[in-house]
């Protein structure tokens, strides 16, 4: 079907400011059918049912608009006390002088740009290829933008037990950048990878990440993304699970004018788990949304989404969730819970919450709510000499702790507890209305 | 220690008043129980003079040690010295009762210009407390009252007022929902805080829990007012004839 010719033409207003797609190599074919699809389905519009809480005007526009850099004050660099192997990304290209040598026991780590152009590579199959599948039901053009124009990005293959997680640094130094991101990641049979990201990448973002999680292999990714105010960001995770894999993600957001986190995950080996999380924590013009399809496609499969967000000064959360149930998927344990709390009246969060179930023997639940700030267990801790702020900031924690106790690894949960406590002792004058 | 003069209080936001002119004085280390019927005002005073919101004092005062109680933020109450039991401790899921107590430890030691109690400090402190109170190492690691008996969430309190060692403490029909064993426990917790330089106002349905915390003065409140003080003979009075008694005689 033919786009109609204003959506036409701000697709072509985009892609004329990206760099240009892949000539040589795999890529090139790859990126050409990521383009198609793009062409097919263009960007969307306020009118698209999935973006009728979050307007994709500033992703839409062909420039990135321009974001204050951050000055992060006396705050620890994110990830600065974990062991890792460490990448830079400045302004969304990748920084050999700023990052580790690539090579680490049981991981293989190729730069796109460097590899794309060779004739044959193991991501010529995978590349794009959960990005196409995790276009239906639901369109998702950022990510095939991503594929179809990325202008950096890295593929992962793991073959044992990753020697250090392995962690992505995305740091800006323009005010104006765009940053178009793919990374394909390729856990096999029993292999485990611990990844991580951080930092803000650009004004804009544009990523979509792949992971495939082999038979019995375990993945886990935690994420802060940038505190930059102005910065906007569409991010997409597509992961399919083999029997028995583990796929564990959490995302750290504070601040960001626009942010969009999509995932699309897929259980499809019997007895494999899924587990989402996200906390968000936004003062002002902060608008935060999640984004999250879940599939059970195999037996005996577990999944949990986990989604708080914390709101203050009239910032926007959004959470639109589902989980798929496909016939034949009997012992599908499914949790879905989203949660905001609003520190104030102008403050909103706006939830769509879906199951679609097609087994008999399953269990599914999901919740949503809304709230504010317990006044009585406010008072209660004031009452034992504790400082409104501080009160306030140790509700807010334990509001958020269900998402922090996604992840596993507990020096990684610390750093991700001590940035939100930070982030609160930062705020607690504008929350303490 | 605790001088109330005159004490008038309305709810916030409806015309309702609920102390008409509450005189009390409470000298150190002395204890007094308040004892009155159902809506006499009785809880309405600990919560106004611990700063909860919803309430406005129209006219009079209340000081601690000469200082204005009703200027201070109900955490700056807290760090002078004043101390409220909750009738009804609050349960809050997520924060673990070993920070909370921590927590509330360190910031009025902050707020005071001392030390922060290092980890170790506070564990020792803790335990030793906690185990005259017979609340198990299980109770401190749960969330704040969650999940926890009566019985447990009121020796809670007494653990919480154990630490942060207040010398004005007001205890909040602590005996209610409490079998004869728990309150025989709670008292004793109250009994070790009694010194010479601390002081307990004691709001109270019955007698029996003036059994255990013998105090030196009983006041019977009424309609928002103090309408009799005594010695311990007039909460004797109260369990033998009832209140009725004793308002008719006042009116």
């Amino acid at each position: 079907m033919a786009l109609a010719r204003p959506k036409e033409d701000a697709l072509a207003a985009r892609l004329g400011r990206l760099a240009p797609q892949a000539t040589t190599g795999w890529l090139a074919g790859a990126q050409r059918a990521a383009e198609a699809r793009l062409l097919a389905m263009g960007l969307p519009t306020r009118r698209d049912e999935y973006w009728r809480y979050t307007d994709p005007a500033s992703l839409v526009a062909p420039d990135a608009p321009a974001a204050a850099l951050l000055d992060a004050g006396d705050e620890a660099p994110v990830f600065g006390a974990i062991e890792r192997l460490r990448i830079v990304f400045v302004d969304g290209v990748f920084d050999a002088a700023a990052s580790d040598d690539l090579t680490l026991s049981g991981v293989e780590i190729d730069r796109l740009a460097e590899v794309g152009g060779r004739t044959a590579h193991w991501a010529a199959e995978s590349y794009g290829r959960l990005e196409a599948q995790g276009q239906l039901p639901v369109a998702r053009p950022f990510a095939a933008l991503a594929s179809a124009r990325a202008g950096d990005g890295l593929l992962i293959r793991v073959t044992g037990q990753a020697a250090r997680p392995v962690a992505l640094h995305y740091l800006r130094r323009s005010e104006t950048a765009e940053a178009t991101l793919h990374h394909c990641i390729r856990l096999e049979p029993g292999a485990r990878l611990t990844l991580l990201e951080s930092g803000p990448a650009a004004a804009r973002l544009t990523q979509a990440m792949e992971v495939e999680v082999g038979p019995g292999a375990a993945f886990h990714h935690v994420r802060v993304q940038g505190r930059d105010h102005a910065r906007r960001a569409a991010t997409h995770i597509f992961a399919t699970l083999g029997a028995g894999a583990i796929f564990k993600s959490f995302t750290l957001t504070a601040n960001g004018r626009l942010t969009r986190n999509e995932a699309v995950v897929t259980l499809a080996g019997p007895g494999a788990s899924a587990h989402l999380a996200g906390a968000a924590v936004g003062d002002g013009d902060f608008h935060h949304d999640d984004t999250v399809f879940v599939t059970h496609a195999a037996p005996g499969c577990e999944s949990r989404q986990v989604y708080k967000k914390v709101l203050m000064n009239g910032a926007t959360g959004v959470f639109q969730g589902k989980i798929l149930v496909r016939p034949g998927a009997q012992k599908t344990d499914g949790y879905q819970i989203s949660q905001s709390l609003l520190l104030d009246e102008a403050s909103q969060f706006l939830a769509k919450p879906e199951l679609e179930i097609y087994a008999d023997d399953v269990k599914c639940s999901h919740g949503s709510t809304s709230g504010a700030i317990d006044a009585t267990a406010l008072f209660y801790l004031q009452s034992r000499g504790v400082p409104r702020a501080a009160a306030q900031a140790l509700l807010v924690l334990a509001f958020l702790a269900e998402t922090i106790e996604e992840i596993s690894d507990a020096a990684l949960a610390e750093d991700i507890r001590s940035r939100l406590e930070g982030w609160l002792s930062r705020h607690a004058a504008a929350g303490a209305a | 220690m605790l001088e109330i003069e005159n004490l008038h209080v309305k709810l916030e936001d409806e015309d309702k008043v609920i102390l008409h002119g509450v005189d009390l004085a409470v000298g150190a280390g002395e204890v007094h129980a308040i004892m009155g019927p159902n809506g006499s005002g009785k809880s309405t005073l600990g919560y106004v003079l611990a700063g909860r919101e919803g309430y406005a004092v129209t006219a009079g005062s209340a000081r601690l040690d000469g200082a204005d109680l009703l200027a201070m933020a109900p955490e700056m109450r807290a760090t002078a010295g004043l101390f409220l039991a909750f009738q009804y401790p609050v349960e809050i899921p997520g924060v673990g009762n070993m920070t909370f107590l921590r927590t509330a430890v360190n910031a009025q030691r902050k707020a005071r210009g001392e030390a922060e109690l290092s980890a170790a400090e506070f564990l020792k402190a803790v335990r030793e407390k906690a185990k005259a109170l017979k609340i198990d190492a299980e109770m401190l690691k749960r969330p704040v009252n969650v999940g926890f008996s009566g019985g447990e969430k009121k020796r809670n309190e007494i653990l919480q007022m154990a630490m942060l060692e207040p010398r004005m403490c007001i205890l909040d029909e602590t005996d209610s929902g409490l079998d004869v064993d728990a309150m025989k426990l709670v008292a004793e917790g109250v009994n070790a805080l009694r010194d010479a330089g601390r002081s307990f106002l004691v709001i109270t349905h019955y007698q029996r829990l003036l059994d255990h915390i013998r105090p030196d003065v009983v006041h019977i409140m009424a309609a928002g007012q103090i309408v009799r003080s005594g010695g311990p003979e007039l909460a004797l009075e109260v369990e033998a004839n009832g209140y009725a008694g004793i308002l008719a005689e006042v009116r």
